[in-house]
């Protein structure tokens, strides 16, 4: 019984559990973070049983209050939503069981409402991925970004300015997707996604179409953040509190990378935006420029949670790209880069979290040798991690850009072939700077110096970082599994296009 | 030889992990540094003999293969230890026992630090190194491949100093473009054949392209495999990362690495490409004119060297492109030839690096106008180094003079007259740059080299071991190993479409 509710009942446990935090939260200060890991963990295991059981017996549609659509909302639960939702819910476990420490030292006396709001913005994460209408996912849209700011704004002095700057450009992001599926449903009558995949190519030809499309390909873009709609990113996540930038880095983009996934594949339809409309090319083109720009800028940064973040719009990037490439290689890249530059990022965020915390600052001039003897575990998770952005196998990131790069050649568009390539080189420029800095003695350095003692973050946040570094290896070793599931969420006659 | 046939078989997987294995009992074990270097012999000798479990089969023309998972659509992470990789993983673990003794007493000498992360990561080297040997598709050859890059890498910077630091980044700079650029060829490859496989005589049997495509891969690959190679003009990693402690530059950068390098070469030229693609779109007269002018240039910078390891790694780049010329010639002596300098070049490089370090480590010198008299405290390890200078001239009875001759004989079959000139001239030019050093060390009056003897134990008897090796298989060439064998069962196979 609870599987036929499962789509709905994701959600609404992180909307509950939002709801009642404050209210606990008057009583006893302290239960905020006991509510909200345990909120995750069942959510997590849910979306684990969620997710085994599509893969058995095939996809769950919910229809809100049994209205069938598309008069009523409909919930859809396949193997794309119930993948990603696995992965988000997942990261999102590891990422709050990491930040009792960081969110106590951070804001302390705020913990309620932080809990609340990141209850609230996993409440919008989760609605994105699951809703299989057009309106609802615009909802969702807003649940998550207005859950965003707030947390973004919570950080340090140029924090709030960060999140104002992002609430303008996310604000007209959702305008212009909120006007994309206005004009849809003025041409169509329907809001359902199923619904429009079947209409939408009875009536191709129409201009109010393609500005539809214009108009939600721009609005998503902004929620990824794929070049040049990344402006808002790099402050937000550098200046927002490191266990909110840990939570919003690895997952936020992925959310709306999902929805463009969605949108273009099973709305438009694959034919569409890549046969009839040059669009594909476009993002491709675009998530090119972004991937050089991103690396570019993350080597110019000297502040690590700042590298991070162009480090992030480049990544986004192979994202893109992957949806640009509109064949079954650059789907698969996309779908696993989602996977493993969660995991990939949510680890690395944590680590700076970590370094913040115990040294005050996460200046990359200030890293030395001594990091290595005080943080032996999270440096060495770090290493994995930024090998696994390098690309180096048998890391995941190298899978996700090997698929990638057979999409490439699929096309025959040597110039992606060529970005893809030299931005691994790029990442190897800016990680192992730290990596120099961290295992070398500095040749400077004057020899005497005193002995500096193992001094290991908590075990509650070390866990969550080792976890997630091991899980790494595990996947990249085991990549084929999870690639031969993804051939099952392609839209149906992907394969021989 | 017939038809190669496979037998399934856990060795070789056991032959790539053991050295694995013994990394978290090294770092375990760090306190106490006598069980620690125990860890790195026993796993060297357990290795060793892992891999010689699989030669009698080899020599019948059996291949063990071992499937460890399916990594992407179609392609396996698997081994497979066919004849040419047994050679090689032959050649890289027996070298190991040696060269993990010698580092015993060179690290111990030289007061190094950070002496766990050394042996941890000579360790994973040398588990890249037989998977290397072992990947029976590319897409194991590159994870092999990175691998070994990445476990390289502190080896090189091992000394923290300026120059180490800057002999870190070129080389990270080198090799991971390499890497890419080898993804990006066994990308397109798996694009127009739909296997990654090496397979001997190549795989592009039955796909029609056009020219410049398959230059355009060929250059691709070579690039990618090149750059370990030492191929001109991308050797300039070898000479900087001298700075490495000298037992890493005897066994990787005169072994392990830059033969993976050319192990590269020849599994691309004959296992991917195949000979007769190759003479079809005149592949092999690029990779010719690439190795000859690398010989010659080499051979001429090497002279201009005062410090003998670089001087050494000039030496190196050199004899590198001796067994990729061998390979490009396409004719059955001239591959045979390239193999067997796969393991002549390696016992002989292997001792004078031997030999640098214990000059080092005992007289603290490391340049050749330094070296005066010096024969006379240090006789043994001279006379190794002799040993090993008139072998890389290729002047009999030592093994390289051995290869060489194949080499002659295979240009002269492949009507490149050339080719045995560049062999000749080169064989000369070694002969230039070694000669001085033993006149220097016998014939010199040395100073202030009163109060020093031999090397330490630990250094000298590996050295003579290697030296006699040096002379026994210029003897007996199918001594122990039937390398001999082994080299011309592989070129029968890979030649068998000719």
């Amino acid at each position: 019984m609870i599987e036929k509710n499962l789509p709905a009942i994701i959600p609404l446990l992180f909307l509950f559990a939002s709801l009642i935090i404050p209210l606990l939260g008057v009583w006893k200060k302290n239960l905020a973070y006991p509510i909200a890991a345990l909120t995750a963990l069942t959510s997590a295991i849910l979306s684990l049983y969620g997710f085994v059981f599509v893969i058995l017996t095939g996809p769950i549609n919910y229809y809100f209050g049994g209205w069938i659509p598309p008069v009523g909302i409909e919930y859809v639960y396949d193997h794309l939503s119930s993948f990603v939702v696995l992965v988000i819910n997942f990261v999102a476990l590891f990422v709050i069981a990491y930040s009792y420490q960081p969110v106590e030292k951070e804001l302390p006396g705020k913990q309620t409402a932080y809990y609340s709001v990141v209850m609230l913005l996993l409440t919008g994460f989760n609605g994105m991925i699951i809703t299989g209408d057009l309106f609802n996912l615009y909802v969702f849209i807003e649940i998550s970004s207005l859950a965003s700011y707030a947390l973004i704004g919570v950080g340090d002095k140029k924090a709030p300015f960060a999140a104002f700057k992002y609430l303008i450009i996310g604000t007209i992001g959702a305008s212009f997707y909120l006007l994309g599926i206005g004009y849809l449903y003025f041409m169509s009558g329907t809001l359902n996604m199923n619904d429009l995949y079947n209409i939408l190519p009875h009536m191709n030809d129409s201009p109010t179409i393609i500005v539809a499309l214009i108009l939600i390909v721009v609005g998503l873009g902004i929620k990824m953040a794929i070049f040049p709609m990344h402006g808002w990113l790099p402050d937000s996540y550098t200046h927002a509190p490191s266990s909110s930038s840990a939570l919003i880095a690895p997952i936020g983009t992925k959310v709306g990378a999902y929805a463009m996934i969605r949108l273009l594949y099973f709305v438009f339809g694959l034919n569409y935006f890549s046969q009839e409309l040059a669009v594909s090319d476009l993002i491709a083109i675009f998530s090119s420029a972004g991937i050089i720009f991103g690396s570019i800028l993350a080597i110019a940064q000297k502040e690590m949670k700042r590298m991070l973040a162009y480090s992030s719009v480049a990544q986004i990037g192979y994202i893109g790209l992957g949806i640009g490439l509109a064949n079954p290689f650059g789907f698969i890249g996309a779908v696993l880069h989602l996977l493993n530059h969660a995991f990939m990022k949510a680890t690395l965020f944590m680590v700076a979290g970590s370094i913040i915390t115990k040294e005050g600052h996460s200046d990359i001039f200030k890293f030395d040798d001594t990091y290595r003897k005080k943080y032996p575990w999270t440096m060495a998770a770090f290493t994995v991690a930024a090998l696994s952005m390098v690309g180096l196998p048998p890391l995941a990131g190298f899978f996700s850009k090997w698929y990638l790069a057979l999409g490439t050649i699929e096309n025959s568009s040597w110039l992606f072939l060529a970005v893809i390539l030299i931005s691994s080189l790029l990442n190897a420029v800016y990680f192992f700077r730290i990596l120099e800095k961290v295992y070398m003695k500095s040749p400077d350095a004057s020899e005497v110096k005193e002995e500096v003692k193992r001094n290991e973050i908590q075990f509650s946040m070390l866990m969550p970082i080792l976890v997630l570094a091991i899980g790494l290896i595990v996947l990249g070793i085991l990549n084929f599994i999870i690639v031969e599931h993804i051939y099952k969420m392609m839209p149906e006659g992907m394969f021989s296009l | 030889m017939e038809i190669i046939s496979t037998y399934n078989s856990t060795i070789p997987f056991y032959a790539v992990m053991v050295s694995l294995l013994a990394v978290p009992l090294i770092i375990i074990s760090r306190s106490n540094p006598n069980l620690r270097e125990g860890w790195t012999i026993l796993a060297a000798l357990v290795k060793f003999v892992l891999v010689l479990t699989l030669l009698p089969a080899a020599l019948e023309g059996k291949a063990a293969v071992f499937n460890i998972l399916e990594i992407a659509p179609g392609v396996e992470l698997a081994l497979k230890a066919d004849q040419f990789g047994i050679f090689f993983a032959i050649i890289a673990s027996g070298l190991w026992i040696f060269t993990s003794f010698y580092s015993i007493g060179y690290v111990r000498g030289n007061n190094e630090k950070k002496q766990t992360r050394y042996f941890a990561s000579f360790a994973v080297c040398l588990s890249a190194t037989i998977g290397i040997a072992f990947s029976a598709n590319l897409l194991t050859f590159i994870i092999f491949y990175e691998v070994l890059t990445i476990a390289t890498y502190p080896l090189v910077i091992h000394k923290e100093n300026k120059e180490a630091i800057a002999a870190g980044r070129k080389y990270l700079l080198y090799t991971l473009t390499a890497g890419v650029i080898l993804i990006a060829a066994a990308g397109l490859t798996y694009h127009y054949t739909n296997t990654l496989d090496f397979s001997a005589g190549g795989i592009f049997s039955d796909v029609n392209l056009s020219k410049d495509a398959v230059i355009v891969l060929f250059m691709l690959f070579l690039a990618g495999v090149g750059v370990k190679a030492g191929i001109m003009p991308l050797h300039s990693w070898l000479p900087a990362a001298m700075a490495a402690p000298t037992p890493v530059s005897a066994l990787l950068h005169a072994v392990a690495v830059v033969k993976s390098g050319v192990f590269g070469v020849v599994r691309v030229v004959g296992f991917v490409f195949g000979p007769e693609m190759m003479e079809q779109y005149g592949l092999n007269n690029i990779l010719f004119a690439f190795a000859g002018t690398t010989i010659i240039l080499a051979s001429l910078l090497a002279f201009k060297q005062d410090n003998l390891k670089r001087r050494l790694a000039y030496s190196t780049v050199g004899h590198l492109s001796y067994i990729v010329l061998g390979v490009s010639l396409l004719s059955t002596s001239g591959f045979t030839g390239g193999i067997m300098h796969i393991s002549t070049h390696a016992t002989m490089k292997i001792t004078l690096f031997f030999c640098a370090g214990a000059i080092y480590v005992n007289l603290h010198r490391e340049n050749i106008s330094q070296l005066d008299g010096i024969a006379k405290v240090m006789p043994w390890t001279m006379g190794a180094f002799t040993i090993g200078s008139i072998g890389l001239a290729g002047i009999p009875p030592i093994n390289g003079f051995i290869s060489k001759w194949f080499l002659g004989i295979g240009s002269l079959e492949a009507g490149m007259d050339i080719g045995l000139t560049i062999l000749l001239l080169s064989g000369l030019l070694n002969a230039g740059y070694f000669f001085p050093i033993i006149y220097r060390a016998y014939f010199k009056e040395g100073s202030g080299l009163e109060n020093y003897g031999e090397a330490n134990k630990l250094m000298v008897v590996p050295i003579t071991i290697t030296a006699v090796l040096s002379v026994l298989f210029g003897l007996f060439p199918d001594l122990f190993f039937n390398f001999f064998d082994l080299a011309v069962s592989i070129t029968t196979d890979v030649m068998k479409g000719l």
